[in-house]
């Protein structure tokens, strides 16, 4: 069934159960998003981009965890939207080293894109430039990883489990110093990662990326 | 990566053992790692695996859990265990400083242990003699009002000590 609800002012239709973030962007809206996959049946709401104001909640509220109601009056742009937006950005951007010459995200990098759109600088001031001292992990066989490109966002650990109904990528560590490791299984005829590549597609910073000279 | 420290044949076969006690589910898995670690004072990349396949889990799975909580360690213990004291008294007289010419002389952070399995180093909190900030227990030995000269003079005290340990051995082996 569809459901009509209006967002900016705008009357824009869609179906029953799927989340008010799905919702504005397939009509064209822009809502700003970094950990958000259509097949997540549980969305992390970790990156905290994706927040709008609802008619009837307190705060704003990250779209990706709420389904659509119809008569639902939703406003993206609001000023208290924008500020928590911004900082988010900040503070991801004080974790990033942001070396955009040399990554091979560019151009076609979140980060920048929000930068863009949010109108922060790569480069903020106010907080501390917090980078990790490791800046590439090249354990894995197929892949490399690079800790100071990571956003956390966990897509890769997403489509890795889906594809393979096993991870073999994870979180590891916890707080500033989380990362994604390989850890396990490093026999390279014994993992999918040559003809797969998901996690690499899927990462919107490059912060996995093939490795060039595959040991 | 960090070094990877390698368990031997005789730790993985009483942790095979061991892992036969413990039931088949997911949940298990925090208790069998306090179990290993208990008996082996560390996780070895070995061990983890074997973790994962007792419970049938990714081992990167059993790994993201345990780098989760601060009470494993994927290092062995070194022969020589630094603790540097961060407590409040030792923060203030510049417990960090300690700790940092600690892990310079020795070129390992603190949680780590040496390739060559001689020293490890850990922060601890308080232990009990304020008095004598900033301190550092070195095996069973408490040193009060350590100053950078003594870590340097610490650590050279075990190089030469193990020096004259090979020396010898050398020397009877010749004999
Ligand atoms: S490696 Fe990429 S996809 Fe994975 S958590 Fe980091 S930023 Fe997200
Ligand atoms: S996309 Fe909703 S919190 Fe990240
Ligand atoms: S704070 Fe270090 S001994 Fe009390």
């Amino acid at each position: 069934m569809m459901v009509k609800i209006i967002v900016d002012n705008q009357e824009i239709e869609a179906e029953e159960g799927t989340t008010v973030l799905k919702a504005c962007l397939d009509n064209g809206i822009y809502v700003p998003n970094l950990c958000f996959l259509e097949s997540m049946t549980n969305p992390p709401a970790s990156c905290r981009m994706c927040l709008v104001e609802i008619e009837g909640e307190k705060g704003p509220i990250p779209s990706c965890t709420i389904e659509v109601r119809e008569g639902m009056v939703i406003r993206t742009e609001t000023a208290p939207v924008r500020r928590l937006q911004r900082s988010a950005l900040r503070l991801l951007l004080s974790v990033h080293e942001v070396d955009c010459a040399a990554c091979p995200a560019n151009k076609k990098c979140e980060l920048q894109r929000l930068s863009k759109f949010l109108k922060v600088g790569l480069k903020p001031k106010g907080f501390e430039l917090l980078l990790k001292e490791a800046k590439r992990d090249d354990e894995h066989p197929f892949l490399d990883y690079h800790p100071n490109r990571c956003i956390v966002c966990g897509k890769c650990v997403h489509v890795c489990q889906t594809t393979h109904g096993r991870p073999f990528l994870t979180f590891a560590k916890r707080g500033f110093n989380t990362t994604i490791s390989t850890f396990g299984e490093k026999d390279a005829t014994k993992i999918p990662c040559p003809t797969c590549m998901a996690c690499v597609e899927i990462c919107p910073v490059a912060a996995l990326t093939v490795k060039t000279d595959p040991q | 990566m960090d070094h990877e420290f390698s368990a031997d044949e005789e730790t993985l076969k009483d942790i095979a053992s061991e892992l036969t006690r413990f039931e088949i589910k997911r949940s298990n898995v925090i208790p069998i790692l306090q179990m290993i670690q208990e008996r082996h004072a560390y996780l070895a990349p070995e061990a983890i695996r074997m973790v994962a396949e007792h419970l049938g889990m990714a081992a990167c799975e059993v790994y993201g859990v345990a780098t989760f909580y601060n009470q494993f360690r994927f290092q062995p213990p070194g022969k020589h265990q630094i603790k540097v004291c961060l407590g409040t008294a030792c923060h203030v007289k510049g417990g960090d400083i300690i700790l940092e010419n600690f892990e310079r002389k020795l070129g390992i952070s603190e949680g780590q242990t040496t390739p060559d399995r001689e020293f490890s180093i850990d922060r601890v909190a308080c232990v009990g003699c304020c008095a004598l900030a900033p301190v550092a227990i070195v095996d069973e030995t408490v040193y009060g009002k350590v100053a950078p000269s003594k870590v340097e003079g610490l650590i050279l005290g075990f190089e030469i000590e193990k020096e004259k340990e090979e020396r010898r051995k050398q020397r009877d082996e010749s004999n």
